[in-house]
C-alpha cells in the first residue's frame, strides 16, 4: 500500500514546491560545504605536524572494535540513563544521515531520491527515519531537561578549569531538536496538502512527529502550508550547516571523530607506546627529545583524541586521583589540550605553536598525579587513551631534569643499586634464606649449577620490605606445596622498572630490563611465575621474548581445579571477604577471574563484592615510585577504597599485589578501622588455608591414615 | 659570569650498608656505591641557575682519581659546561689543607668569578672551602641558602642562621661561598643525559700542569691525619608511647611542646 502511494508521489506532481528557492539553496549547501572543508582541514593542520604514530596494522580487529564500540556503543550503558538517550540519538542520526544528505539535494533538484531508496527499501526507510527523528527528538528533550535542570554532578566544571559547558551543550540539542522540527513540518505540511488537494497521500507512520504536525496542520489553508513547507526547509537547509560547521568547533566533534578514533584505537592492554614510533632502542640515543614537551609532540592520534573527547566526564568521575582530590582530572587533560589545539591553530589566522605545556596548560604535580590505574580509559566510550599521554609528558619532564626531588632518590638507587630502596644486591634473597625457612621450604637461587623449570620473580618490594616478605615467602611455599621446580634470580634480579617506564625514565628502564633479560636467559628456566602484578606486566607486556608469565593467583586457580591444592576451612565465623583488584593485574590484564575462584573454592570463605570492583576497581594508590611520590590530595586513596571495603559489609580484604597490600594497611591505620579491617594477599590466604598432612607424620604414616580412614567409613556404610 | 663548582665524590650513606673494614681504620669500601656529594649538586645547580641568569660558563672540578670522572659527567649532564679531573699521585692522603692548596692552584690558573664549594662532604669535615678562600685571599661566606647577582662585582647572598634566622650579606667578586643543600632544587640526571656527554673529553691537570710542589700537598704534608674510625655504641633507644590513641596524641603534644616545638 504505501509502496503505491510513495511510487505515486514520485511521479505524481508535488503538492508543494521549493522550486522558487533552488539558487538560495544552492548558495546555502556551497557556502556550507566550503565552510566545513575549510574548517576540517584547518583541524587536521595540527595532526600533520603530530608525531607519528603506526596505527594501520591488523584492520579486522579494529573493524571489530568499531562495531563493538561505535556502532554497539557498547561502553555507554556503563551510565545507564545517559548510555541509553545516546545510543537513541546515535542510532538515530545514523538513520537520519542519508535522509539529511537527500533532504540537502532535494531544495537543488526535488525529485530526487537517494539511488538504492526507491521502491520498497525508501518505504521501509521511511517509516524508520520518521520513527528515528521523533526517538531523537524526544530524547534532545530529555538530554537537555538533564543538563538543564538535573545537571549530572560529572558535568560540572570546577572554577580553575574554566567555564560551565552546559551552553554549548544545549545548544547543539537545540540544534539538534530544530532539525526534527523543521524536517517534521516539512514532510507534514506536504502530506496536509496532498490531503487537502486529494491527491495520493504521502504515508506518515502513527504517532511519529511528521505525523503528529500533520494532524495539527490539516485544516491550515494550502498557501499558509506552502509557506510552512518552504520555510520548514529553509530553516532545516540553514540548521543542518550550521550544525555540520558547529561540529569541529567543540566537543561536538565526536560526532565526525568518533568512528576514526574508534578505528584506530589502541589495541594492546598493559602496554606504553615507545619512547618514538618507528625509532628502536638502539638508535634511540639520535633522538633529540625525548617525550611531549610541546603539543606537536604528542601523536597525530593523541590529537586526534582530543578533538574526539564528547566531555562525558566518565573519566573523572572514575579517576582516583581526581576522587582524592589530586590536581589531575583526566577529562581537564584532554579538554585543555583540545582547546590548545583551537588557541594555536585558530580557525582564522596563522597558528603560533612551540610553547611547553607544562608551565602553560598542565602542571608538573597535575602530570605526576597519574597513578596509571587506567579507571579513565576503561571507561571512556571512545576509547580516548590516556596513560600515554601521561608517560610522555613525564618523559619529557624527565629528559629536562624535572623530576620531584622525592622521586630522585629512589630513581638514583635504581640507577646504582637496581632497587628503589638502594639496598645491597647480596641482600636480595635474604628473605628466602633465613635458616628456619630454608627447612620448610627450600628456595634455590640459581645460578651456572642450580637451574630450574620456573622462575619467581620476586621485584623489590617483596625481596626487601619486612611486610611483604611474607607474601615472597607464601609464594614460595605454594610453589613448593604444587611440586614446581622453581628459582629465584637473588642478587641478579634488578626491579622490573615497572614504574620507572610509567614514571618517565625509559633510558633507566631500558638498562634494568636489559639486565633481568639477560639474568633471566641465562637462568635457562621455561616459566615465570611472580605474585607482583606490576612485575607481571612488565615482563609480560614491556619485555620482549620471555618465557611465559603467569602471576601466582593463575597458577593457585589451576592448581586447585587440578586438586592439588585442597583448603582447610576457614576457622573464624565472623570474617567477611571482599576481593579488592590490583590495576595491573584486573584492568591491564584482565584477570578478574582467578583470584575469586580462588576464594569461592576455600570452604566456609564468604565473600562480598564491592560496587567498586573488576574492571571500575578504585586504584589503592599507585605502586613502584608512586609510593615515593608525595601527592597533593585531600585524603588517601587507600583510605577511600578501605572505606568502600566496610561499606560492602567485609572485614578482610583480600588483594594481590605487594603495593596494594603496603597502601590498604596504611589506609586501615589512617581510616581508624585497626581491630575492625584487615588485609592479607591472596598468596598469604591461601598458603595458610591449604590442608597439609599434619607435619609430625612422614608421607606413609600420612597414607595410612589416609588408608584407615577410608576403610573405617566403607566399613561404616549401610550394606 | 665565570663559576667554579669543586665537587666530591662519596659513598651514598642512602644507598650502602657502611662498615668499618677489618683493620678499624676506614670503612669497607668493596661493595660500596658512589655518588655526587649531596652539597655539591646543590652548588652545580645553583651555579647552573646563575650561569642561565646572568651569563657565563661553569666548570665542575674534583680532586680525585679516575673513578671520580663518573660524578663530573653526572654534573656535565646536568648542564656544566666543563669538568676537570685534578688528579697526581701526589695528591693521595692530602688533608684538608693539602685539597684547598691543590684547588688554589687550579683556581689561579683560570679567571673564575665565583667560586663555589657544597657545605660539607658527606665523609668530610667542612674545610676546604674557608681555606680556598683563605688561600686565595677572597671573601668567604658558608652556609649560604640563595645568591642573587647585583652587578659583575657584586653578590647579595642570604645565610642560615641557628634558630632558622636568615641574615642578607653583599659579598665582592671574586669569592668563595659554600652552598647549603636546599638552596634550590636540582634538577634530575638521568643515565640519558650521561650517556649524552660520555664523549666529551675531560681534562686531567697533575701536581706539574698546577705547579705544585711535593711536600706541600699528599700524605707527606698532612698535619691531620686520622688515628681511628668507629660506630658510635648505641644509646638509649626511642621511646615507644603505648598508651590509647589518645593519650598517645597528648603525650606527643606534650614532648613536641616541651622541646620548643609549638608556640
Amino acid at each position: 500500500m504505501a509502496g503505491i502511494l510513495a511510487t505515486a508521489q514520485v511521479t505524481s506532481s508535488l503538492a508543494l514546491s521549493l522550486a522558487s528557492g533552488r539558487s538560495l539553496f544552492l548558495i546555502i549547501d556551497l557556502l556550507g560545504i566550503a565552510c566545513f572543508s575549510y574548517l576540517v582541514a584547518k583541524r587536521l593542520l595540527p595532526l600533520l605536524r603530530g608525531q607519528r604514530d603506526f596505527r594501520l596494522d591488523r584492520p579486522w580487529l579494529r573493524l571489530g572494535k568499531v562495531l563493538k564500540f561505535w556502532l554497539v556503543q557498547w561502553k555507554q550503558p556503563r551510565y545507564f540513563v545517559a548510555g541509553i538517550l545516546h545510543i537513541f540519538l546515535f542510532a538515530g542520526f545514523l538513520v537520519l544521515l542519508i535522509h539529511s544528505f537527500s533532504l540537502v539535494i532535494v531544495g537543488i533538484s526535488e525529485h530526487f531520491v537517494m539511488p538504492g531508496f526507491s521502491g520498497r527499501v525508501g518505504d521501509v526507510y521511511d517509516v524508520l527515519k520518521d520513527y528515528a527523528a521523533t526517538l531523537v527528538f524526544f530524547s534532545v528533550a530529555i538530554a537537555a531537561v538533564r543538563r538543564a535542570f538535573f545537571k549530572p554532578a560529572r558535568y560540572a566544571v570546577p572554577a580553575k578549569y574554566g567555564k560551565d559547558h552546559t551552553t554549548e551543550a544545549v545548544f547543539i540539542l537545540g540544534l539538534i531538536a530544530t532539525l526534527m522540527i523543521a524536517d517534521g513540518f516539512f514532510d507534514a505540511s506536504h502530506a496536509a496538502a496532498q490531503l487537502q488537494l486529494g491527491q495520493a497521500v504521502q504515508w506518515l507512520p502513527v504517532l511519529s512527529l511528521p505525523w503528529m504536525l500533520k494532524s495539527a496542520l490539516l485544516s491550515a489553508p494550502l498557501a499558509t502550508l506552502q509557506t510552512i513547507h518552504f520555510g520548514a526547509y529553509v530553516v532545516h537547509d540553514l540548521t543542518f550547516f550550521v550544525f555540520l560547521c558547529f561540529l569541529p568547533m567543540g566537543k561536538h566533534f565526536h560526532v565526525i571523530t568518533s568512528f576514526f578514533n574508534v578505528y584506530f584505537a589502541k589495541l594492546d592492554r598493559g602496554t606504553l607506546k615507545p619512547v618514538r614510533w618507528g625509532v628502536t632502542d638502539d638508535h634511540l640515543d639520535q633522538v633529540k627529545s625525548f617525550g611531549v614537551k610541546t603539543f606537536e609532540d604528542f601523536t597525530w592520534k593523541h590529537m586526534l583524541d582530543f578533538y574526539t573527547c564528547a566531555d562525558c566526564g566518565r573519566c573523572s568521575d572514575n579517576c582516583p586521583a581526581n576522587a582524592v582530590g589530586r590536581p589531575l582530572s583526566p577529562r581537564f587533560l584532554t579538554i585543555k589540550a583540545r582547546d590548545y589545539a583551537f588557541q594555536h591553530y585558530p580557525v582564522l589566522g596563522h597558528e603560533s605553536n612551540g610553547t611547553p605545556l607544562i608551565g602553560s596548560i598542565y602542571s608538573e604535580d597535575e602530570i605526576w598525579s597519574c597513578t596509571t590505574c587506567g579507571a579513565c580509559e576503561a571507561e571512556c566510550p571512545l576509547l580516548i587513551e590516556y596513560i600515554d599521554k601521561v608517560v610522555d609528558l613525564r618523559r619529557g619532564m624527565v629528559d629536562d631534569g624535572n623530576v620531584p626531588q622525592s622521586l630522585q632518590k629512589p630513581l638514583k638507587a635504581l640507577e646504582s643499586r637496581g632497587n628503589p630502596y638502594g639496598k645491597m644486591e647480596k641482600k636480595k634473597a635474604d628473605w628466602a634464606n633465613a635458616k628456619e625457612f630454608q627447612q620448610i621450604c627450600p628456595v634455590k637461587t640459581l645460578d651456572a649449577k642450580n637451574g630450574a623449570d620456573t622462575l619467581y620473580f620476586v621485584d623489590s618490594i617483596t625481596a626487601y620490605d619486612d611486610r611483604m616478605q611474607s607474601i615472597g615467602r607464601a609464594t614460595a611455599k605454594i610453589l613448593n606445596h604444587v611440586g614446581e621446580n622453581f628459582g629465584i634470580l637473588g642478587a641478579s634480579e634488578r626491579d622490573s622498572g615497572h614504574e620507572v617506564r610509567r614514571f618517565g625514565e625509559e633510558t633507566l628502564f631500558m638498562a634494568l630490563r636489559d639486565h633481568n633479560v639477560e639474568a633471566i636467559r641465562a637462568s635457562g628456566i621455561r616459566r615465570i611465575v611472580t605474585a607482583d602484578p606490576h612485575a607481571y606486566n612488565a615482563l609480560k607486556h614491556d619485555y620482549k621474548n620471555l618465557p611465559p608469565v603467569e602471576h601466582i593467583s593463575q597458577v593457585i586457580a589451576r592448581e586447585v581445579k587440578t586438586g592439588k591444592i585442597k583448603f582447610d576451612p576457614i576457622a573464624n565465623e565472623n570474617s567477611v571477604y571482599t576481593y579488592h583488584d590490583p590495576c595491573y593485574l584486573g584492568r591491564h590484564n584482565q584477570i578478574y577471574d582467578d583470584p575469586r575462584d580462588v576464594l569461592d573454592a576455600i570452604p566456609g570463605l564468604k565473600r562480598v563484592e564491592m560496587t567498586r570492583s573488576r574492571d571500575r576497581s578504585f586504584c589503592c594508590g599507585g605502586g613502584g615510585l608512586m609510593l615515593f611520590y608525595e601527592p597533593k590530595e585531600d585524603q588517601r586513596m587507600g583510605v577511600k577504597r578501605v572505606q568502600m571495603a566496610a561499606e560492602a559489609g567485609a572485614n578482610v580484604m583480600v588483594t594481590a599485589c605487594p603495593f596494594c597490600m603496603v597502601n590498604i594497611e596504611d589506609a586501615i591505620k589512617v581510616a581508624g578501622l585497626e581491630g575492625k579491617m584487615t588485609a592479607i594477599d591472596l598468596a598469604e590466604l591461601v598458603d595458610q588455608q591449604i590442608a597439609r598432612p599434619s607435619p609430625d607424620l612422614n608421607k606413609e604414616q600420612a597414607d595410612e591414615i589416609k588408608d584407615c580412614v577410608a576403610t573405617s567409613e566403607s566399613a561404616s556404610r549401610p550394606e | 659570569m665565570e663559576i667554579l663548582v669543586c665537587v666530591r665524590r662519596v659513598p651514598d650513606t642512602s644507598e650502602n650498608e657502611i662498615e668499618l673494614n677489618r683493620a678499624g681504620n676506614d670503612i669497607e669500601r668493596d661493595e660500596l656505591v658512589y655518588s655526587i656529594n649531596e652539597a655539591d649538586n646543590y652548588a652545580v645547580e645553583e651555579a647552573l641557575q646563575i650561569a642561565a641568569r646572568v651569563g657565563g660558563t661553569v666548570t665542575v672540578a674534583t680532586v680525585g682519581s679516575e673513578d671520580d670522572e663518573e660524578v663530573l659527567r653526572r654534573e656535565m649532564a646536568m648542564g656544566a659546561n666543563r669538568g676537570v679531573l685534578i688528579s697526581d699521585d701526589a695528591f693521595s692522603g692530602s688533608d684538608g689543607r693539602g685539597i684547598a692548596t691543590i684547588l688554589k692552584a687550579f683556581v689561579e690558573q683560570g679567571h673564575y668569578d665565583l667560586v663555589l664549594t657544597g657545605v660539607q662532604a658527606e665523609d668530610g669535615g667542612a674545610q676546604v672551602g674557608g681555606m680556598l678562600a683563605a688561600l686565595l685571599d677572597y671573601p668567604f661566606a658558608s652556609l649560604v641558602t640563595s645568591i642573587e647577582p647585583l652587578d659583575a662585582k657584586k653578590l647579595k647572598i642570604g645565610r642560615e642562621i641557628a634558630g632558622g634566622n636568615k641574615e642578607m650579606n653583599e659579598i665582592d667578586l671574586p669569592c668563595v661561598l659554600s652552598i647549603q643543600t636546599g638552596i634550590n632544587e636540582p634538577r634530575y640526571v638521568g643515565m640519558r643525559g650521561i650517556r649524552q656527554v660520555a664523549g666529551v673529553p675531560i681534562p686531567t691537570f697533575g701536581a706539574k700542569d698546577l705547579g705544585i710542589g711535593a711536600c706541600a700537598v699528599g700524605e707527606a704534608a698532612a698535619k691531620v691525619r686520622r688515628v681511628d674510625y668507629f660506630v658510635p655504641a648505641l644509646g638509649k633507644g626511642a621511646e615507644i608511647l603505648r598508651g590509647t590513641r589518645e593519650e598517645n596524641v597528648d603525650k606527643v603534644l606534650e614532648l613536641v611542646a616541651a622541646k620548643g616545638g609549638l608556640k
